[in-house]
This record gives C-alpha cells, structure tokens and sequence, in this order.
C-alpha cells in the first residue's frame, strides 16, 4: 500500500467511526431529576429536604452568605466524597448532579473554604438500586471494535510498506529506501502503544542505539536500517551527546543488511499475527474504553517527550514524519470516544470541544513544515521558536486531553 | 445565574482544569466506590498565624513582610486567545490562588481525590506543608493592550498612560528571553517548595491559554517591609534597602505606592511593579578590598551603619559619603523625594559556561509610577558598583487593586 493510500484509510475509517458512533448515541432515558435547593450561610447549610428516592438527584446550591462557598454530598462515613460543587461566589448559584443510590448520606456547606463545615445533615436516599452503565455499554463496545479494526488496518499496512523498505535497503539501493524510511514508519507511530505494551518487540523494532547499548540488547529495527542509511561523519555523535557514533559501530555489509532486513520483517509479522489474535482482542476488551483514550494521550506523550527533541530519527532527521502520526493516531483514537465524552453533560462536550480545537491547531502548525504526503523539512530545519510553537501547542492539547478517560468513563 | 463572556463571572470557567472536577451538570455515579476521596481537607492543620487573606482592597504580596523565597514568573497570552480565554484565565488564578494562600490544594479534589482514571488537578508536592506565608499577586505587563492584530482584549482604550516598556539604561545587557511577559505573577512564601507548587500549578491551569516566558527563583530576602524584620544583606554581602518603605508606613505607602487619581479607575489601590535581574560579578567582587567594598556601598559592611557615622539606623550625612556611592545615589535626598518599596531576593542559578557563578538580585520594587523607579535608575548610572553589576532581565507590570470575595483579581479592567 503507498503511504497516501494508507492516510486515505485513516481518515475513511474516522469517517466511519463517527458514522456509526453518531447513530448510536443514545441518551440515558431516566426519570427527571429530582431537584432539591441549599442555602449556605455563615452559620448553617439548610437543604429542601432531608430524604430522596434514588436516581438523579439535583442539588441548587445558593450562598447567601458572604464568603466563598461549597457543598458536599459525603457517604455515611461522613468523610468520602460522593459529589462536590466549589467556587460559588456570594450571592451565586451553582448546581450539582449526583446519581445517588439507596443509602444514608450527609450533606454540608463549607463556607471559607476552610475547616470541617457548618450545618452537617443527614441525608437519607430510599429505592432501588440505579443502574449506571446500560445504554452506554454497547457504544462502547462499539468504540472498541473500531478502534481493534484501525490497529489492524494499521498494522496490515506496515507490512508491506516494511517489506518494500527492506527491500531497497537489502538491494543496496539508498536512495530508495531513505524515500521509503520515514513513510514505512508511518503506521507503526500511529498505534505505537500498541506495540510498546508487547514487552520485548517495540525494542526490536523502534529502539535508538543509546537504549540498547543502555540495556545490553543486540541492536536491531528501523533506527539501526536508519544509521546505514544516513551514515554518521567520522567526528559525529550518538544522540547522546557523548558517545562517538563510530564507537562499537560499523556499516552493516550486504550479509547484515539482509540479517536486520529479516529481523525486522519478521518482527513486523509477529506484530501483525499479534492484533489479529484472541489475546489482543482480550487485551482490549480488558482495557475497554480507557485504554482507548489513554492511547490517544500515550501517543501524544510519545512526541511532548521524544520527537519534539529530536532524539528519534538521530540520522535522518525525519522526527516530525513521526510526530504528524503520533498525533494521526492519537487524533483517531479521541474520535472514537468523543461522542461518548460529548454525551456526558455541558462539561463532556467543552471538553471534546477543546480537545478538537486544540487537534485542529497543532496540525496547522505542523501544516507549516510539510505533510505526510509531501514530505516534512527536516528536523534540525526548525527554529527554537518552531519547536516552542510546538511544544505550546501540545500542552495546550494534552492537559484537556488528559480529562478524558475520567470525562468518557464517568 | 446568567453569564455574559464580558462580565465577571461567579465560580469556574468550564474550561480551566478546575471546570471538570467541579461537576457543575455532571452526573457522578456512585456505584463500586469509584469516588472516594476525603473531604476536601487543608494539606495540614491550618494555621492562622501563617496564612495571609487573598481577598482584599490591595493584592498580597506588596507591603506583606517579605517571605524568605520567591518564584517569580512571566507569560505571554496564546496567539489564539481572545477576551474570554484572558478573563477566564484570570478567573481560574484567582480562585486557585485563594486557596493555595490558605493552604488548601488547588481544587477540592485536590492532589488524590479526584479518582484514579484522571490526573489529580493538584501537583500534590505540597501535601503535609503549610501555607508558609504564601503570597500570589498578579500583574499586567503593557503588551496585553496592545499587540500585533491590534487590540485583540478590547482592553486598549484602558492602559494606563504609565505602563511603557522601561527605557533603555546605561549598562542594560537585557535578554529578551528573560524581560517582558503579558503576565506576571509573583510568588512568595517561607517554603520553597509551597512556592514551586504555586507556580507550577498556575502554570498548569493556564495551559492553553497563556504560555510561560520566563521565571525565576529567588531565596534570602534582599529588603524587609516591617520595622521587626532585620534588614538582610545581598550576594555583596552588604545591607541593602535599609530605608525602604515599610508596611506601617500609611502615610509613605499613599504617597509612593498605591495607583494614584491619575490613574484609570481599575487600578484603584494598585500599584506598578518593576523588576530587574541584575547579575552580580561576583568573583570580581570578591577580589575588592574591604575599604573599597565600604567606600562603594557607602555603608561599614559588619553593622551596615552609614560611613558618615552612627548605626545601621542612622539617617545617612550624604555629604560625608563618595559622590558616587551607591546609598549616597539612591536616597531619596539625591532624587527629590522619590522613594520606592523594594522587594528584591537573591538569586543563583548554578554557574555559567565561563565557571562563574550565575548569580545576583533579582530586584523587584512597586510604586505608583514606573517613573520613580526610571528616575532612581538613571540616577544610579554613575554608582560605583555599576562595575560589578549587569541588567540582564527587565520587566514592569501593572499590578491591580485585590479582588473582593468571589471576584478575581483585575476584575474592574473587564467591567
């Protein structure tokens, strides 16, 4: 597959994604919230009432006093927060929802802030237990099977496009393969967790040379492909700063490039025989939705940490190839939860909000440097104020993006 | 209640940090325990004696006796910000400050109470400490009024005549990469830690929104704001700031501090703060000998007594001093009166490529027009120590009244 054809069948498979997502979002259909008020002064915390039935209970909390307010919803141990709202302003309103279940509780106000609260009360809730998954389950199942079918799409392409990078740099054709590297890496970057999570195979494939003199493994995979391809001046250094890049190094001759070509190939199938096993889809099952959106935020750690420095590609200096399908994936694994995210109240969708705005940014500013199809500049092109640019957009993502799983599972 | 994005707003911004963990709509379910976290709780048994209010007619952090640490720290507004994004981020400070200056975790969840599927919303490193006397204030730099696309806060029409980018000195050798900033904060406590925990947690919230330029530590007090405290000594090993403006001193605070009438209305009981990184050569400095050191400051260096006789308290005779002896160039004798309240702290940041310490004051001064400080400055360009000194860092900010309870601070400059 080329490497334009394999970014078509992400965006086509987001597409689909959000198809079958939108049309399966279906709304919690309880019983209107019964509504209750507070009122917190200095002194006291009154509630409405003392006793509820359960299901969704909404508590209109005003401070008629003349600090800071907040309300807590605590458990019969008096201690464990079961719901808080904070931050309310004398003379504001704010509201918490709680879906509360048989039980007793106790409600007070802490006005200041500070100490253990004033007007402390009982609060009784009567009835049935409230299921809370239900309606939610099948779409995340759903979030899960798309996500099983873009690691394999993924993966499905990596395949080929390492057979044809093998290919040219075990004909010795170099300039080929320097064409093919960064491309032929696309895939694996994009489902990266994925891999890393396999223990003793993302080593294999994707370790620098520094992390495996560091822990003693025989040095194989693309970046070892890499330094025959891109071979260091003599006075060069590893990316370490340190050690001289022809220490313990040599160009691999014809026979070894045919050894690490076969390595990697046969790396690449076990991962492909992997995500189409019964463990991976147990894997994920086990992991459900979190590990979906963790993923996403895993992926957009790998460049915060590792491709923003340059460290990666050390020799081609083709880090931001790597960068734009960190974010590729990590994008694909959110859009496969933000419907979810989005359906979880006014918060869950400023959330998914922010996170798409703060996507959309950080692939402009990349924009600015290339494309996947059409090639990046290197690396070592970007400025000091680029790569601030960058890493301000990446926090500027990572923090909401960070809420997510909490947001998707709640 | 209803909001309107040009209005303060009561509690959080839904997009802050804290807007998720604040569960204003959100349902939370109760089953399996999944939320169990104490109630939100001090990071230990408070204090009273430690603790300085955020609230009030002028921001903490001025005329409070100096604390023992500083994290200084400046930020430039995101390209993509707009009015709300500023507004709201000032929001979410405030009341993060309000409760990290009690010695409360920056949300009520706090650093483990938030439920294991989310990052805490507190850094948590300042858990079992106490409020150390924590002071957070908050200051405008004059870029936010006007910058490339024009006045992109709809504030432009209200900066004051005063806030101008200093002018050059002679002698600056300033970074731009440590000068400026369309934000500053100023963050002091007794604890250095409670101090980092601030900053860093700012930070945090304002991700997005606003970036950080640049920050610096700062530890041992270069100047004291009460008559009890012992006026400390620099990196010269000199004491310094012997006659500043101290906190009791009503009188001097109104005439030398606080914003005057001829400033806009939201800055009524504000004040502008300049600070300066000023690098001491230390080595050099330490190869004078000891008349020479006294004869440069103007000062004996063991009791700090003015050389024109007497003890550390004893008003200076300028004319028994060098012309170009530094008290002598900065009492408000040689300056028309002009005075300023100082609030500088050393700094070391390791050392520097040429194996000298990277070391100074980083000082930092409010009055109620940068002009006393610009004065003073120009002033001082003849002083003897000028060969041992280098500006390397330069800012000044507007710095607005305190917030009153439930508001945030530079409310009236949105109103």
């Amino acid at each position: 597959m080329t490497h334009a054809s394999r970014t078509l069948s992400v965006l086509a498979l987001g597409a689909i994604a959000a198809t079958a997502l939108s049309g399966c979002v279906a709304k919690q259909s309880t019983d209107p919230a019964a509504s209750f008020t507070v009122s917190s002064t200095d002194s006291a915390c009154d509630v409405s009432t003392g006793t509820a039935t359960s299901g969704t209970l909404t508590f209109e909390v005003t401070n008629a006093g003349d600090q800071v307010t907040e309300f807590y919803l605590l458990a019969e141990d008096g201690l464990r927060i079961v719901g808080e709202v904070e931050n309310i302003a004398p003379a504001a309103s704010r509201t918490l929802t709680v879906v509360a279940q048989p039980g007793d509780y106790y409600t007070v106000c802490k006005p200041g802030m500070i100490g253990d609260g004033v007007g402390k009360a009982a609060f009784t809730v009567t009835g049935d237990k409230v299921a809370v998954d239900g309606p939610d389950a099948e779409q995340k199942q759903r979030a899960v099977d798309l996500y099983a079918a873009f690691v394999k799409d993924q993966v499905g392409a990596l395949v080929p496009d390492v057979a044809e990078l093998v290919s040219a740099y075990t004909a010795g054709e170099d300039e080929r393969a320097r064409e093919l590297f960064p491309l032929a890496r696309a895939s694996y970057e994009r489902i990266e967790p994925v891999a890393e999570a396999l223990g003793d195979l993302d080593p294999r494939i994707d370790y620098r040379e520094v992390d495996a003199v560091a822990e003693g493994l025989e040095w194989t995979g693309f970046h070892r492909i890499e330094k025959d391809l891109w071979q260091p001046a003599s006075d060069a250094l590893n990316s370490d700063g340190e050690t001289p890049a022809w220490q313990d190094w040599a160009p691999s001759t014809p026979e070894e490039r045919g050894e690490y070509g076969d390595l990697l190939t046969a790396d690449v199938q076990e991962l492909f025989d992997y995500v189409h096993s019964e463990e991976f889809t147990t894997v994920l099952a086990d992991q459900g939705i979190a590990g979906i959106s963790n993923g996403a935020v895993a992926l957009l750690d790998e460049v915060a940490t590792g491709k923003i420095s340059g460290e990666e590609d050390w020799w081609s200096h083709t880090d931001l190839y790597d960068f734009a399908a960190n974010v590729e994936g990590s994008k694909m694994a959110f859009s496969l939860v933000q419907e979810l995210a989005a359906s979880k109240g006014a918060d869950g969708q400023d959330l998914v909000d922010e996170i798409a705005t703060g996507y959309a940014d950080l692939e402009s500013a990349l924009a600015q440097h290339g494309s996947l199809q059409d090639g990046f500049v290197p690396f070592t092109d970007l400025t000091d104020g680029d790569r601030r640019e960058l890493i301000d957009l990446i926090n500027a993502l990572a923090e909401p993006l960070s809420q997510l799983t909490a947001t998707t599972l709640s | 209640m209803p909001h309107d994005d040009e209005q303060p707003r009561a509690g959080l911004s839904r997009r802050g940090l804290l807007g998720l963990a604040a569960g204003g709509g959100a349902a939370l379910a109760l089953a399996g325990g999944g939320i169990g976290y104490a109630l939100g709780a001090p990071r230990r048994d408070a204090d009273d004696e430690d603790r300085h209010a955020f609230f009030g007619e002028h921001q903490a952090g001025i005329t409070t006796e100096v604390q023992e640490h500083l994290h200084f720290a400046a930020f430039d507004m995101m390209p993509r910000s707009d009015r709300r994004d500023l507004i709201e981020l000032l929001q979410d400070w405030s009341y993060a400050a309000s409760r990290l200056t009690q010695g409360l975790e920056v949300s009520a969840s706090g650093a483990t109470g938030g439920g294991p599927e989310s990052p805490p919303d507190d850094t948590g490193e300042a858990m079992g400490l106490h409020a150390a006397n924590l002071t957070i204030t908050f200051g405008f730099g004059p870029t936010p009024f006007a910058n490339e696309d024009g006045d992109r806060y709809g504030i432009g029409d209200r900066r004051p005549a005063k806030l101008e980018r200093l002018p050059a000195f002679l002698g600056d050798d300033l970074d731009p990469a440590q000068s400026g900033g369309d934000l500053c904060i100023q963050v002091c406590a007794d604890d250095p830690q409670v101090a980092v925990h601030a900053i860093r947690n700012l930070s945090r919230i304002a991700f997005g929104r606003a970036k950080l330029r640049w920050s610096q530590l700062g530890f041992g007090k270069t100047s004291r704001t009460s008559a009890e405290q012992q006026t400390p000594r620099n990196l010269f090993g000199f004491k310094d700031g012997t006659a500043n403006i101290l906190a009791d001193d009503r009188d001097a605070l109104d005439a030398h501090v606080w914003a005057g009438d001829d400033d806009p209305d939201w800055m009524a009981g504000g004040s502008y703060l300049v600070a300066r990184k000023i690098a001491m050569l230390i080595e050099t400095w330490d190869r004078v000998r000891l008349g020479e050191q006294e004869r440069i400051f103007g000062r004996d260096k063991a009791e700090g007594a003015p050389l024109s006789g007497g003890t550390e308290m004893t008003p200076p005779k300028l004319a028994g001093l060098d012309v170009h002896s530094h008290v002598r160039l900065a009492h408000p004798d040689s300056n028309d009166g002009v005075r300023i309240l100082r609030r500088g702290f050393n700094y070391v940041g390791g050392n520097n490529a040429l194996g000298r310490l990277d070391a100074g004051l980083f000082f930092l001064s409010y009055q109620r027009d940068p002009a006393q400080f610009i004065a003073l400055q120009k002033r001082l360009s003849t002083d003897l120590l000028v060969e041992y000194i280098r500006h390397v860092g330069s800012g000044v900010w507007a710095v607005p009244p305190g917030a009153t309870s439930g508001s945030y601070v530079g409310a009236a400059l949105f109103a």
